[in-house]
C-alpha cells in the first residue's frame, strides 16, 4: 500500500480517539481504555508510515477541504517520515503508559478534556509533519499549540499552572507569528502557499537571511533554545506526566522538523550565509550548557527534566549548526554526518526523555510529590521503575553502551572535522562548541547522579514516599518500550543510521551510509576506519562477558553480612542527614556563582542564647538570567507603554469614533501612496 | 590472530602490574620522606586479603550498591584492553576511540557515584557530589587536550594518533606542549593524587574518592581499589604513549616487543619519580581551589587548540 495512506491513517486514528473521548465520557473506564487503544494504534500507524516513507520515494496527496482555492496538500518524504516515526515510537509507549497513569486521575476528575485535547494535540503534530503547504502547516501548528495549552492547564485549580499556561500561550503565539512572517517572505517570492512552489522560489540573499532569522527565532522559541527557553521549564512540568513526556519528547522535535523543513528544504541552503550555521551553533552550545547548569539547581523533578530538554535541544542544534556550516563551505558529505548526528540525537532524546518523564510520572503517582527533597529510597519500594529510570539516566548522560553516547559521539566526530574548513574563525569556534558539548555531557552525568541518588537511593525523606508502591504493569510496560529502544539504539547504530540516512539523501543528495557500511556491521566508522571507529557490540559483549564471569564468582561466594552504616559514632542517623538535591549541587552553585547569582536565606532560631540553636532553616533560590534580564524587562516595558497610552482608552464615545476616522484616513492615504 | 593474543597479553600486563605500579609510587614517596615504605608486593597481599574476607553491607544497601564494583572494574579493564600499551596497532583499539575511552571512564565514575549515594550516608553523598563536580570540569579539559592531538593527527583513533606522533609528521608543534601540560594536570586530578585529592587520607573536609567508597568492604572494596590502581597505570600509559610514543612496537616481532616493554617500564619509572617528587613538594589544595586548577587545564588546552590553528594549520 502507498506510504502516505499509512501515514494518513495515523491522524485518523487519533481523531477517532478524540471522538471516543467525547462519546464515552459517561463511562470513564471504557473511555480511558478506548482512547489509549486508539492512540496506540495511531502511534503504530505512524511508525509504519514513517518506516515505509523512509524507504519509498516521496508521495503526495491533497484532501478536498480547507480554503476554496487551496485544498490541504500532504506529502510524505524522508524528512517527514523520520519525524513521523519518532512521534509514533513515543506515542505508542505513552499510550500504553497512559492506561495505567490515567486511572488515578480518572478517580478525581473527568478525563474528557484530557483525552480530547491529547488526541487533538497528536493530530496537530502529525499534521505539521505531513503538511505540504504553508496554510495547512500553520493550521496544524496552531492546533498543536492551542490544544497543548489546554493540556498544560489541565489541572487548572493551581494558580501556578494557569500562569504557566498563559506564558505558554503567549510564547506559542509569538512563535506562530514569527513563522508566519517567514512563510510570508516565501509566499511573496513564489506566489503560492504550496511548498512545491516555495522550493523553487528565488530569494535575494537579504530576504533569505530574513526568512532564516524569522524561522530560527520562531522555531527556536518553540524548541526552547536559550535565551528563548523561559516558557519551557514552566509549561512542561505543569502538564500531566504523560503529556510532559510527549511535549518534551516530541513536540519540541516538531519545531526542529519545522526548522529543517523551512530553512533547509524551502529556503534552501544554497544561498546560506556563513553566519547562519554559526548562529545556530552558538545558540546550541549556549543552550546545552545553560540548560544543564540550570537543571542542576532544580529540586522539582519535572522542572529539572524540562531544563534537560533545553540542553538536549542545544546538542541537536550543535549538530545542525555544524551541518549548515559544512554545507556553506561545500562539504556535503560532512554536512550529512552533522545532520545524521542531530537526527540521531532527536530520536534518542525522544526515547530517553519520554522514559524519564514517564518515570517521573510514576514517582509522582506513587509518592504524590514532585519535590525531590521529599523523596529517597524508592529503589526498594519501586524496583522496576528504578531500573527503567536508571536506563534513562545512563542514556541521557551519554554513557556507553546506551544511545545518548552514540549521537554525542557522532556530533564530536562532525565537530572534529572543522580543520577542513578554510575559515579560521569558524574552525576555531567549532572545537570550542565541542568543549561545551563535553562540559554539558559531564554535567548531565552529575545531574542524573543527583536525580537518581536523591529520588531512588538512600532513605525516604517523607512518610508518603516510604509508603510508595510499585506502579502497575501498563505503566511499567509503557516505560519498558523506550528503555529497550534506548539500549537497541545504543548497540545497533550501524543498522539505524542507514534508516536515518534517507533524510540527508533527500536534503543534501548525499549520505554517510556508504562510509558507515564499508567496514562491516561491527564497526561504526562515520568517515573512515583510520579516522575514528566505535564498536558498541564489542563494548557490550566485553561488558556482558565480564559481568557473567563476575556473577559466577559472586554466586559462589554469596556469604555477606549486613550491618548499620558507619555514622561516625552517631547512634541513629536520620533521613535528613543525607545529602539532598540542594546540598549535592552546592559545589557547582559556588563554582558557577556568576551564572546562578544564588540568593541564599539562612534563618536561625535560638533558645535564648546564640549557642543554643533551636532550628536552622536554609533556602536558596537560583535565577534564570534569561528570565530575569530578558523577559522581566520586556514585561516592564510593556507595562510602561500600556500606562503611557492609557489616556487613549479613557475617551468618550465620539473620541473613539474620531480615532476610527483618523485611522481610516491614514490607511486610505497609505493605499493611495502604494498603488 | 597473533595481534589479538598480544592485545590480551598487554591488557593482562596492565591489569596485573597495576598494584605493583601503585606500590612503586608509594615507596618512592616514602623514600623521599626518609621512610622505608611498604613492600612492593603489599598491594597484592591487601587485595588477596580483601578478596578472602566476607563483605559487610549496609542494611539498606540495594542491588545497585553490589553491582557497582563490578561495573567499575569491568569498564576499567575494558579501557585497559583498548589502549595500546606496547604494541601500537592492536585490534581492540578500534573498538573504542579516545572519546569512547573517556566515556568508559565516565561510566565507571557514574556507577561509583551511584554506589556512594546508595546507602544514604552523608559521606557518600559528599563524595559523589564532589567527584561528579570536579570530573565534570576535568572531562572537557581532557577531551580538549586530546582534541589538539586529534586535530594534528586527523584522527581520534588511538593507534592512528600514536602513529602520527611517532612518524614525526608533527615535527615541533607548540600546541602539543600546551596539550601535554593540560593532560598532566587532568591526569593528576582524575587519578585522585595530591594536590587535588589525597589517596591516603580520611579527613572529611578534603577527601573525594575515599568518601565515596567508605561503605565498601571485602571483595567489593578489593575490586574498587584494584580498578583505582589500574586507572593510575592506565592514565600514565595513555599520557606517555600519546605524547612520547618512542620505543613502542610497530609490529609484533619479538625484539620489537621486548624493546617496547623495556621502554614502557623505563618511561613509567621516570614519570613515577616525577609524580612522587611533585606529590612531596605540594600540599593538598583547598577543595574550592580545585576548579581554578581544572580551569587552568582547560585554558591550556584551549590555548593549545588556538596555537594549532594559528601556527600550524596554515603552514
Amino acid at each position: 500500500m502507498n506510504a502516505i495512506v499509512w501515514a494518513m491513517a495515523a491522524p485518523v486514528a487519533a481523531l477517532l480517539a478524540m471522538l471516543a473521548s467525547v462519546v464515552l465520557s459517561r463511562k470513564r473506564d471504557v473511555q480511558r481504555r478506548q482512547v489509549c487503544l486508539l492512540l496506540a494504534i495511531s502511534g503504530l500507524l505512524s511508525i509504519a508510515g514513517g518506516i515505509i516513507g523512509l524507504f519509498a520515494p516521496p508521495s503526495t496527496t491533497s484532501l478536498p477541504f480547507g480554503l476554496p482555492w487551496l485544498p490541504v496538500h500532504l506529502r510524505l518524504d524522508a524528512l517527514a517520515a523520520f519525524f513521523l516515526m519518532v512521534i509514533g515510537l513515543l506515542l505508542t509507549a505513552v499510550a500504553i503508559y497512559s492506561v495505567g497513569y490515567l486511572r488515578s486521575i480518572a478517580r478525581e476528575r473527568s478525563l474528557t478534556p484530557l483525552g480530547f485535547f491529547l488526541s487533538l494535540f497528536i493530530v496537530g503534530m502529525q499534521g505539521v509533519v505531513l503538511a505540504d503547504d504553508a496554510y495547512a502547516f500553520m493550521v496544524f501548528w496552531e492546533i498543536m499549540s492551542i490544544s497543548s495549552y489546554f493540556l498544560v492547564t489541565f489541572e487548572h485549580e493551581e494558580e501556578s499552572n494557569r500562569k504557566a499556561g498563559f506564558l505558554y500561550l503567549l510564547m506559542a503565539h509569538l512563535c506562530g507569528l514569527l513563522i508566519l512572517g517567514s512563510f510570508a517572505i516565501l509566499y511573496v517570492a513564489g506566489g503560492s502557499f504550496e511548498f512545491e512552489v516555495m522550493r523553487t522560489a528565488e530569494l535575494s540573499p537579504v530576504w533569505a537571511s530574513l526568512a532564516f532569522l524569522l524561522a530560527g527565532l520562531g522555531f527556536g522559541m518553540k524548541a526552547g533554545l536559550v535565551p528563548l527557553h523561559a516558557w519551557l521549564p514552566e509549561a512542561h512540568p505543569a502538564a500531566p506526566s504523560n503529556v510532559s513526556a510527549l511535549m518534551s519528547g516530541v513536540m519540541i522535535k516538531v519545531a526542529i522538523f519545522g526548522f529543517l523543513r523551512l530553512v533547509w528544504d524551502l529556503v534552501g541552503l544554497e544561498q546560506s550565509a556563513w553566519w547562519w550555521g554559526g548562529l545556530i551553533l552558538a545558540a546550541g552550545s549556549s543552550s546545552a550548557v545553560t540548560g544543564v547548569l540550570l537543571a542542576l539547581q532544580q529540586h522539582d523533578l519535572k522542572r529539572l527534566l524540562a531544563y534537560h530538554s533545553v540542553e538536549n535541544i542545544g546538542i541537536i542544534a550543535i549538530g545542525l549548526g555544524l551541518a549548515m556550516i559544512f554545507v556553506h563551505f561545500g562539504y556535503p558529505a560532512l554536512a550529512a554526518l552533522g545532520l545524521v548526528a542531530a537526527l540521531y540525537h532527536t530520536l534518542n532524546h525522544a526515547m530517553f526523555k519520554g522514559l524519564l518523564f514517564m518515570g517521573a510520572g510514576a514517582v509522582l503517582h506513587a509518592s504524590g510529590s514532585r519535590d525531590m527533597e521529599h523523596m529517597g529510597g524508592l529503589i526498594r519500594t519501586m524496583p522496576y521503575t528504578a531500573a527503567l529510570f536508571l536506563i534513562g539516566c545512563i542514556s541521557i548522560s551519554a554513557l556507553p553502551p546506551f544511545n545518548g553516547f552514540v549521537s554525542e559521539w557522532l556530533t564530536f566526530q562532525a565537530a572534529l572535522m572543522a580543520p577542513q574548513l578554510k575559515d579560521v574563525f569558524l574552525s576555531a569556534l567549532i572545537p570550542f562548541s565541542a568543549a561545551m558539548l563535553a562540559l554539558a555531557g559531564a554535567l548531565a552525568a552529575a545531574c542524573f547522579i543527583k536525580v537518581f541518588g536523591v529520588v531512588f537511593q538512600g532513605v525516604p525523606r517523607s512518610r508518603a514516599v516510604a509508603q510508595a508502591r510499585e506502579v502497575d504493569r501498563w505503566m511499567l510496560s509503557g516505560m519498558a518500550i523506550p528503555a529497550v529502544l534506548c539500549f537497541l539504539l545504543g548497540v545497533l547504530p550501524i543498522w539505524v543510521i542507514p534508516l536515518i540516512d534517507a533524510v540527508p539523501q533527500s536534503l543534501l543528495h548525499t549520505g554517510i551510509s556508504h562510509s558507515i557500511t564499508t567496514s562491516g556491521w561491527l564497526w561504526l566508522t562515520p568517515i573512515a576506519q583510520e579516522r575514528a571507529s566505535y564498536s558498541p557490540q564489542i563494548v557490550l559483549v566485553v561488558l556482558l562477558l565480564a559481568g557473567f564471569c563476575f556473577a559466577m564468582i559472586h554466586w559462589r561466594t554469596r556469604a555477606k553480612r549486613r550491618t548499620a552504616i558507619w555514622s561516625c559514632g552517631n547512634p541513629d542517623p536520620t533521613a535528613r542527614m543525607q545529602y539532598n538535591a540542594t546540598s549535592f549541587s552546592q559545589p557547582l552553585r559556588r563554582i558557577f556563582a556568576n551564572i546562578y547569582q544564588p540568593q541564599e536565606k539562612l534563618l536561625r532560631s535560638y533558645y535564648g542564647h546564640s549557642l543554643l540553636v533551636k532550628k536552622v532553616r536554609y533556602a536558596v533560590h537560583v535565577r534564570d538570567l534569561a528570565w530575569h534580564y530578558g523577559y522581566l524587562s520586556i514585561r516592564q516595558f510593556t507595562e510602561w507603554l500600556a500606562k503611557r497610552t492609557n489616556w487613549l482608552n479613557e475617551r468618550p464615545i465620539h473620541g473613539y469614533l474620531a480615532f476610527t476616522f483618523v485611522t481610516l484616513l491614514i490607511l486610505l492615504g497609505l493605499l493611495g501612496v502604494l498603488v | 590472530m597473533n595481534l589479538w593474543l598480544w592485545n590480551i597479553v598487554q591488557m593482562v600486563l596492565l591489569v596485573g602490574l597495576a598494584p605493583l605500579a601503585a606500590a612503586v609510587v608509594k615507596r618512592m614517596r616514602a623514600r623521599l620522606q626518609n621512610r622505608r615504605g611498604p613492600k612492593l608486593f603489599q598491594p597484592y597481599r591487601d587485595l588477596a586479603k580483601l578478596f578472602s574476607k566476607t563483605p559487610v553491607l549496609a542494611e539498606r544497601a540495594s542491588w545497585l550498591f553490589r553491582l557497582t564494583p563490578y561495573v567499575v572494574f569491568v569498564s576499567t579493564v575494558l579501557a585497559a584492553a583498548i589502549i595500546p600499551v606496547i604494541l601500537i596497532d592492536t585490534p581492540l583499539a578500534a573498538a573504542a576511540d579516545v572519546i569512547a575511552l573517556v566515556a568508559l571512564f565516565a561510566l565507571a565514575r557514574f556507577f561509583l557515584a551511584l554506589g556512594a549515594m546508595d546507602t544514604g550516608t552523608a559521606f557518600g553523598g559528599m563524595g559523589a557530589s564532589r567527584e561528579m563536580t570536579f570530573s565534570a570540569l576535568a572531562e572537557p579539559a581532557m577531551l580538549m587536550s586530546i582534541f589538539v592531538l586529534s586535530m594534528a593527527s586527523e584522527s581520534t583513533n588511538l593507534s592512528t594518533m600514536i602513529e602520527a606522533v611517532l612518524n614525526g609528521h608533527l615535527g615541533l608543534h607548540p600546541s602539543l606542549a600546551f596539550a601535554l601540560a593540560a593532560m598532566l594536570l587532568v591526569t593528576i586530578a582524575e587519578t585522585g593524587r595530591i594536590p587535588v585529592d589525597n589517596p591516603s587520607t580520611h579527613l572529611e573536609l578534603t577527601m573525594i574518592h575515599e568518601a565515596m567508597i567508605l561503605e565498601y568492604s571485602g571483595r567489593y572494596l578489593a575490586l574498587i581499589e584494584w580498578a583505582g590502581q589500574i586507572k593510575l597505570l592506565l592514565f600514565a600509559t595513555l599520557l606517555l604513549n600519546l605524547f612520547f610514543p618512542w620505543g613502542m612496537a610497530v609490529n609484533d616481532s619479538p625484539p620489537a616487543m621486548l624493546l617496547a616493554i623495556v621502554s614502557w617500564v623505563t618511561k613509567l619509572l621516570v614519570l613515577f619519580v616525577l609524580l612522587a617528587l611533585f606529590e612531596n613538594r605540594m600540599a593538598k589544595m583547598r577543595i574550592f581551589r580545585v576548579p581554578e586548577y581544572l580551569g587552568l587545564a582547560f585554558l591550556l588546552a584551549i590555548i593549545g587548540m588556538l596555537t594549532h590553528y594559528i601556527l600550524e594549520v596554515g603552514v
